[in-house]
Formats: C-alpha cells, structure tokens, sequence
C-alpha cells in the first residue's frame, strides 16, 4: 500500500510539472509570432454523445479560417479548438486553456448548458463571444419569459448566430397558424435538453395565442431516447394530424421510421435541429417525404457560396455538413467583416476587440449575409435576427415552401 | 521520523492528509493571488477540491464500509440543487457571501443526508452488486426528478412545481430552476479556500468516525459481518452512520461544485459522474485518504493535460486507465513496478545527496 | 386496443433488452464481474454488420455471422488483455477496467467511424403484420426479435445443462476453487463464456439497430446498462431470469411512457426495480444464497 502511495505521489509531482510547464509554454507563446494572427478559440463536443456537433463547428471554423486566410487582407485568424464533452465543468476548463492560449475572440460553445456556464466567464473577463449554435436566451441572458420571470442579466459581451429558442418556438406556430397546415397537434419533444424544452415551452405560449390546438404533448430523454412507440402511439390515439418535432435530427430518424412501422402519417414539422436528417448516411430518404422544417440553412441550396461550402466540406471531410457547420462558417465571416471595419488588428487585448466588435455588431449599419442567412443584424440584445426559410423535403431534397 | 512512524497509523494518515493539503494550499494560493499560475490550473482548483471531498466521502461507504454504491453523484445532486435554492433565497437578505455559501452548504449537507437516510433504510438491507445496482438506481431517480423540478422566487417567497415555469405562478421573480434547463444564473460564491476548508472538514469527520467505537464497528463489519453481527455490533445502525455521514458530506461537496459554475443541470450528476468518483477511489486505494486525495488530483488534472492529442485524448485517458488498474493489482506487475520505484527513489535520493555534499563542498 | 399495441411495443423493446442481458447474466454468472463493457460490444457489432451489409454489399445473414466472429474475438481478446491478468484481484477493480475497455471502444469506433451517426438497414425484410383493419401493427423486428431471444435463451439452458463445457461453465460459477480442483481449466471456462456472451452481443446488436436504425459510437452504453438493470431484476445468473427481466423492464417503459408521464419513465422503471428488490433481494428468478459460516 505504502509502494502505491509511493507511485501515486511521484505521479502528482510529475502531473503538476507538466500542468505548470504547459502554462508557461503557452504564455511565451501568446506575445507574438513573426505573423500577426487573431486568436479566435472555439469550444465544443468533439467526444461523447454530442460530438457530431462539435465536430462540424470545428470543422467548418478551420475551412473559413482557411479560406480567410488566403485572402490577401490584413486580418487573419489563427484558431483552436477544444473538446468540452457537452458538459459544463470541462467547457469552463477549455475556456481556461484557450485564454492561457492567447485567446482573443471566442466562437463558442457549441452547446446550450456548456454556453451557459462559458459565456457568464467570457462575460467576466470581457471576451467577446460569438456563439455558432447555443440556442438558449440563458446564453446571452437578459431575457424576461411573458410573466417578466427572469433566469440571468444580460452579458454584454455574448451573440449569436443561430436563431434563439423562443424566436423558433414562436416562429413555427405562427408558421403553422399562417399557412393552416394543421388543426390538431401533438408535439414529441427531449425532456433532458434545454435546446428542445425551449423550444417547446414558446412553442406552447404562442400555440395557445394563436388558437392552435395541441392534442398530445410527450416527452422522451437522452436516456430513452431509442424507442418512441409510447408516444406515437399517443399522438396516433389523439388524431394529431401534424407533429411537431422540436429536435435534433438523430432521434428525429427515429420517430419516423417508428410512425411508418405503425402506419402512422401525420405531417411533420421540424426545426432548425432537423437540417441534417437528409444526410444522414443509409437513410431512407423516402420516410422524410412530406417533412417541413423551418431552418435557415439547407445544404442543397443552389446559390454559389453554399455550394461551395458544401463541396470544400465534403472533400475534406467526407461528410455533408449540417446547419451547426454553417453557422460556425458564419461566425466566422461575421467576425472577419467585424474586425475588417473596426480595423481590428492582433496586438489588442482582448477586452479592447471586445469593446469594438460589440459596437459593431450592435450598430444598426452592421449586416451580415452568409450560409444561414441575408443581410442579418444584431441588437445590443445579442439575438440575430434573419429570417428562417421554411422548407419541405419532396423526393429526398429540400424544397422552399 | 521514527518517532512518526510508532504514533498510531490512523492518526498518522491524518496527520499526512491534512498536511497534504495545508501545504498545497499555501503553496498555490498565493501563487494564484499573485496571478502566477496559467488560468487552466486556477480555473481547475475548486473542481478538484469538490472532487476530493466527493471521492473520501465515496470512500467512507466503499472503502470503510465495503459496500459498492454507483450512485454517489445522485447525493452530490441533491446538495447541489438545495444549496443552489437556498443560496438564490437568500441573496437579497444576506450580503456577505461567504455567510451565504456556509448556510448553503449546510442546507445541501442536511438535505443530501435526508435523502441519505430515506435511501440507506431500505437499500442497505441489500448486499453486493445488488446493493450496487439499487444505489445506481437511486442515482438515476433524483436525477430524473430533478430534471422535472422547477423553482422559482419572487417577493413572496420560493415557489416549486413539478410541471413547468409557467405553473410557478409568479411574476417578475427569478426562475431558480428551469427543469431540464437546469439551475441559471448561479451566484459564483465557490472559492479555492471554501474548497480547501471543505476538505479539511470532510477529513476531520471522516478521521474522527473512522478512528472513533463507530468507525471500528463499520470496519468490523466490513471484513467480517458475521463475527461482528455475532459479536452484539448493530448492522443496520452502525452501516446507517457511515452512509449517511457519506452522503451528507457529498452534498456539501455538491454546495461549493455548483457555486461555482453559473449553470448546473441534472444530467451532470449522472451514472458516469458516479462512476468517475468511484474510479477515483479504487484507483487511490480503497479506505486510503491519502491514496483517493492524489488519485483524484491525478485523474482530474490527466485529461486536462492530454489536450494535446486532441482527437485521441479521451482513447488515451482510456488506455492509462486500464493500464493503471493493471498495473496496479496484479500481483506479479506490482512486485516489479514497487521494486523499480524503490531503486528509482534511491537513486534519486543518492543524486539529491550527492549534488548537496557537492554544493556545500 | 391502445392497451394491446402498449403491450406489444414493451415486448418487443424488452426484447433487445433481453438479449443483451442474456449476455450480461452469462458473464457475470460464471467470471463474477459486471462487465461494462458489454454494451459497446454490442454497438461494435452492429458497427461490424452494417459495414459488411452497406460498404460490401453482403447478404443480411452473412453480415450478422460476420459480426459474431468479431465480437467473439473482441470478446476473448478483451478478456485476456484486461480481465485475465486481474482474476485475482478485488471485484472492483475489474469494475473500473471493464469501465476502461468500455471508454476505449466507445472513443475507438469514435476515431473509425466518425460521429454522425449511421441508418441502419433492418436485417429483417418482410411486412408488418396488421390487425383489426390497421389499429394493431405488430413491426416484422419485435417478431424476429422475440423469436431469436426465445431460441437463445433454450439454446443456451440446453448448453449449460447438456454439454461438457456448459457444465464445467456451472461447476465455475458454483465454486471455481473445487471446479479447479475437478480438473476444470477455469480460465479456459471463462474465455469460453467471453466467447459466448460476446456472441450473443453482437446477435443483440444487430437487433437493436433493426428496431432502432441510428448508429453512433455510444448506442450500446444506455441499452447496456438498462439491460444489466433487467439481469438484476429477474435474478441476475439466472438464464430465464435475464428473460423475464428484459421483458418486463420494456413493458413496464413503455406502460409508464404511456399511462404515468412520459419524462419520468426511467425512474419509474428504477423504483419498480428498487421495490422488487426489496421484496425478493436477489431478483425474481434468483438463487437464494445461504451463507456459510
């Protein structure tokens, strides 16, 4: 027992070396390398059970990083990516790593309950964030529900690029409303995801505006999040004519194979955690048929700089990229105009970029257009705003509605 | 040193521990004051003292107790959330945050040791793996039920519901919990020191029980429950004891994780959280305070370092630990590595020596 | 009506979970180690038969046959690098190892396979049965699964019953010592119950993707664990047991899906267990062990 100790120990003094060693690497690294680059760090799952989505963030940050820096500007980027295995504790350990790093832009996190806890630390230390994906009003805060119940004060320094979880919600009821496309409707939704029961719970709000009737209203978690037919079964029983699936694609598959096992077929209607279900390798494209979700990216639209992405992607990548690469592509364009019109340059702290690209992104003349979406505009809020593009998949590819 | 070694062993593992980490303390405290540690490490220290306390707590239960419990995290989830609760109640009639984070901390002890004992009366009836499979169980209960809980406050007080924020009924309040959401917008009030304090709390409890009639009692039922059942020692009560002192104390470790983060949600305290700790404790040596306190220092900090290899760093964190489990228990292995580790610390020491005589001559 | 396809859809889920817990009690019964790890053998078959069955082209069957022999040899392997050198130490620590083998192959089929997960084509080709004009579809998996877990599980109380190394299989799970002392080789016994279990897992796997076609690199770990819940629950080392466990653990899912709340699901299915534990301490199929003094 004593040896263990004995072991244990010299492996502690050999832990802490390392740790204190690979501080001081990095710290004499940040003072500056022949080419002046701005950092930008990215924070995301690329383990674990969320990693697909952190996997196309950090891939589709070093393809416009890549592209960005063939450009014969001033601005050039240099980025780095760490895993935070979709769990908040690690996510704040990451962002520590990246500011040993040099950290001076964060495009991150990836996830919603990670982005949380990150951006309230970012906030603190004034890094300005641009969040590609974390959807959650929590992650740029100041966001009062219909009752003026509060979670968390706004952070100044956080944005985003995807749509938040209550424009969603409300977007798609009032998509729904507008264009009558269903009288009776049940909702499937993970109970064990901040992103979803987000989405749901405006969802509901404005439902019950607008009039809708909701008849069926089931839960699933990311532990049970296999098998359905409990609540297909329920939707089937309530006559739902439309369902609305306010997840992410994988078990989204599910549910419609499940619904074509029990010869159930309702419309379905997703959100933007949907785009991707096309691509989905071996997927019998036949059972999305019919399916309509409102996203602001599709990976088969025609127009060049899509098309172009899709085909760098793909080459290096081998897969198609779903709509959590095309907002990290985004950002980071969105960073780059920011920076080239504030005349951003690599030797600023990173509090003084913070305090630039805030005014920015938050001034009225700042519009952006890219992969998810024409001439986008931020508030002081941190919210994008862009309109959602509601589609409907017809013979396996997407179709604007 | 010979005098060290004839003092009692408990008390000399104590007397190691608290050391251990008085001195790590001085040490890094003000090399964090002074800003001269990277951010990685600083940013680390809370967690891994929060990890410590839930690991010895752990232990008391595998190690002393010799029962198998996968459910530790369910404990710490508890503590978290109540200390969570009660720190958001308490922000606008307390100011002084390290007050609130004690009363906090105190709440989510009383509440995890409740849940403690509701959970220990029955389960501890059981023995073995399905001693083990019912604590996993327990685990995944609370965090299914927290994941479904919902607390608000506003002027009139705390509201909770099972349903969702909008049955809160409250206006221009602060949701406290948001169900799946998890607590937002924590108070960060954790600190180093509060961490530091905590395990040295933790260590003088488990110390005093496990050198105390009680602590012998649990021992002697752990090697040997039979002859000590014969022998007039109360099972049920004396088992009861160490669970329950178990959970109170990863409840508060739960308390000071949380407030230190400005989200938490039930998911995080899942099988695999309980798992994690548990890997600490075998690995640090089962009913061994020193062995848990490095090991979980070790753990915590090795996948941190193995950023590096960025893809292949969770595949790399698995292979050491299979090769540390191997390494570490069997037998013919662990003659070799002890006989090379004592020639290597000789030698070492003969260098240390040798460069000191030079030096002085 | 509602009732009756409720009752059909938790056959059919328990099932696959059936099927994994055979494999589980298998193991533990006779090496006496929870054996984590199992689930990811499971998601490394399936992985072993969708790649034959998509990327070759084989025919279903041969893929699934392919898949065996992989997770056989997973299966052996995995015992001897990790648990064999570990047959003398505490139960715990091939409790962490087990957890160690189960990270190594989760982030191992990460690396190969990538993340985004994989549509598994359903090795099962024909039509669903339908009844009372539609109300009622039985899906083609929940029959060919149901029927494969039945044919297991005689298969494998035939084994244990009837052959050589079956019995010595039992003689090891009794007492290894006196099975030693009979001129039993335990550690061959062992391997051989790795080879099996391991087998049965890659079988497993490939159900449970036909039911439920999305593959990624952690698809075995929640199953696996469920389905070591149901070896427990129906009296874990108990080959009938396992059985009834996986059964009922599905049926009572998805009756507390449909009838009590759909988010509390799974603690209603660990309370059932908790209180059925209590009642019987050792499962409802177990063995009631006496202790010897």
């Amino acid at each position: 027992m004593k040896k263990i100790i004995k072991i244990m120990s010299i492996a502690l003094v050999l832990v802490m070396m390392l740790a204190f060693f690979a501080g001081c690497k990095s710290d004499t690294n940040s003072g500056g390398t022949g080419e002046t680059l701005i950092k930008i760090g990215g924070i995301g799952p690329t383990t674990g059970k969320a990693a697909l989505y952190g996997q196309a963030v950090k891939n589709a940050m070093e393809i416009a990083v890549e592209e960005i820096n063939a450009k014969d500007g001033n601005v050039k980027f240099e980025v780095k990516f760490e895993d935070d295995e979709n769990d908040a504790e690690k996510s704040v350990n990451a962002y520590n790593i990246l500011k040993d790093w040099g950290m001076q832009i964060l495009c991150g996190t990836v996830t919603t309950t990670p982005c949380i806890a990150v951006s309230t630390v970012a906030n603190n230390d004034s890094v300005f964030t641009l969040t590609p994906s974390a959807s959650s009003t929590d992650v740029i805060g100041g966001y009062p529900d219909a009752d003026g119940n509060m979670t968390i004060a706004r952070k100044d320094t956080i944005y985003q690029m995807c749509f938040s979880d209550p424009n969603q919600g409300t977007a798609s009821a009032q998509y729904i409303k507008e264009q009558n496309l269903g009288t009776k409707i049940a909702v499937i939704y993970n109970n064990s995801d901040a992103y979803s029961t987000g989405i749901y719970q405006k969802f509901q709000a404005e439902a019950d505006k607008l009039g809708l009737e909701i008849v069926s209203v089931k839960t699933f978690t990311d532990d049970s999040d296999t098998d359905f037919t409990s609540q297909l079964t329920d939707a089937k029983n309530a006559e739902a004519d439309l369902l609305f699936l306010p997840i992410y694609y994988t078990p989204a598959s599910l549910i419609l194979a499940q619904a074509k096992q029990m010869s159930y077929a309702p419309k379905f209607f997703g959100v933007d955690g949907m785009d991707g279900i096309l691509s989905l390798e071996n997927f019998d494209t036949s059972l999305a048929e019919g399916v309509m979700l409102l996203t602001p990216f599709t990976a088969d639209a025609t127009d060049e700089l899509t098309v172009n992405f899709v085909t760098k992607y793909k080459d290096k990548y081998g897969d198609v990229p779903n709509q959590f690469a095309a907002d990290a592509y985004d950002c980071i364009y969105a960073l780059y105009n920011a920076c080239v019109n504030q005349g951003i340059t690599a030797d600023m702290t990173a509090a003084q970029i913070s305090e630039k690209l805030i005014a920015e992104f938050s001034s009225s003349d700042f519009t952006f257009s890219g992969l998810t979406g024409e001439n986008m505009t931020w508030s002081t809020s941190g919210e994008v705003t862009k309109n959602p593009k509601g589609m409907v998949i017809q013979n396996g590819v997407y179709v604007g509605l | 040193m010979r005098k060290f070694k004839s003092i009692n062993k408990f008390t000399r593992t104590g007397i190691i521990s608290y050391l251990i980490i008085i001195i790590g303390f001085a040490v890094i405290f003000p090399l964090q004051q002074l800003g001269l540690i990277n951010h990685s490490l600083s940013g680390q220290l809370v967690p891994i003292c929060t990890y410590i306390v839930m690991a010895l707590s752990l232990n008391l239960t595998v190690g002393f107790l010799g029962e198998l419990s996968l459910g530790h995290a369910g404990f710490v989830s508890v503590g978290a959330f109540s200390g969570v609760i009660a720190a958001a109640g308490l922000q606008d009639k307390i100011a002084f945050e390290p007050l609130r984070l004690l009363i906090a901390v105190i709440i989510g002890g009383v509440c995890a040791g409740i849940v403690g004992l509701i959970i220990g009366v029955p389960v501890l009836r059981l023995r073995g793996d399905y001693l083990a499979i019912v604590t996993l169980a327990f685990g995944e209960i609370i965090k299914n039920v927290i994941n479904c809980l919902y607390v608000g406050v506003d002027k009139s007080g705390l509201h909770i519901s099972m349903n969702d924020v909008k049955s809160l009924g409250m206006e221009n309040g602060k949701i406290i919990l948001n169900g799946p959401q998890g607590a937002v917008g924590i108070d960060q009030i954790s600190s180093f020191t509060a961490g530091v304090v905590l395990i040295l709390f933790a260590l003088f409890i488990i110390l005093n029980l496990v050198n105390s009639k009680s602590g012998r009692a649990v021992m002697a039922i752990r090697d040997n429950r039979i002859a000590a059942e014969s022998v007039g020692i109360n099972i049920s009560k004396y088992k009861l004891i160490a669970f329950i002192t178990s959970s109170v104390l990863a409840g508060m470790a739960g308390v000071v994780y949380a407030m230190n983060y400005s989200t938490i949600v039930a998911k995080k305290f899942d099988f695999n959280t309980s798992i994690l700790i548990l890997v600490f404790v075998v690995l640090g040596g089962m009913g061994n305070i020193v062995g848990t306190i490095m090991a979980t220092v070790v753990l915590y900090m090795l996948p941190e370092l193995l950023r590096e290899f960025s893809d292949f760093r969770m595949l790399i964190y698995a292979i050491i630990l299979i090769l540390v489990m191997l390494l570490t228990n069997n037998e013919k292995v662990k003659l070799i590595i002890s006989n090379t580790a004592s020639k290597l610390l000789n030698f070492l020491a003969k260098i240390i020596k040798r460069k000191g005589s030079a030096d002085n001559g | 009506m509602t009732f009756l396809s409720n009752l059909i859809n938790g056959i059919s889920l328990g099932s696959v979970y059936a099927i994994i817990a055979l494999g589980y009690t298998m193991v533990y019964g006779i090496a006496k180690m929870l054996n984590f790890a199992h689930g990811d053998v499971i998601m490394v078959g399936a992985y072993a038969s969708y790649c034959t069955m998509i990327y070759l082209g084989w025919h279903p069957l041969l893929s699934i046959l392919f898949s065996i022999v992989v997770c056989t040899l997973l299966g052996v392997i995995i015992e001897a690098f990790a648990y064999k050198p570990l047959r003398r130490a505490g139960s715990l620590a091939v409790l962490i190892t087990a957890i160690g083998v189960s990270y190594l192959l989760q982030n191992v089929a990460l690396l190969i396979w990538g993340s985004t997960p994989k549509v598994f084509t359903s090795v099962v080709n024909f039509e669903p049965l339908s009844f009372f004009g539609g109300k009622l579809t039985i899906t083609a998996e929940s029959i060919v699964t149901v029927l494969a877990c039945i044919v297991i599980m005689i298969c494998l109380t035939l084994f244990t019953q009837k052959t050589k190394i079956g019995k010595a299989m039992r003689a090891v799970s009794e007492d290894k010592d006196a099975a030693e002392l009979m001129g039993i080789n335990v550690n061959t016994t062992i391997s051989i119950t790795f080879a099996v279990g391991s087998a049965l897992a890659a079988v497993a796997g490939v159900l449970l993707c036909s039911s439920y076609p999305t593959l990624v690199p952690t698809t075995g770990s929640m199953p696996g664990i469920k389905a070591f819940t149901a070896a427990v629950f129906g009296g874990i080392g108990s080959i009938p047991g396992a059985m009834l466990g996986g059964i009922l653990l599905g049926i009572i899912e998805i009756f507390s899906k449909s009838y009590i709340s759909t988010s509390l699901s799974d603690a209603i299915v660990f309370a059932v267990l908790i209180l059925v534990l209590l009642i019987k301490p050792t499962g409802i199929l177990g063995k009631k062990i006496t202790e010897k003094v």
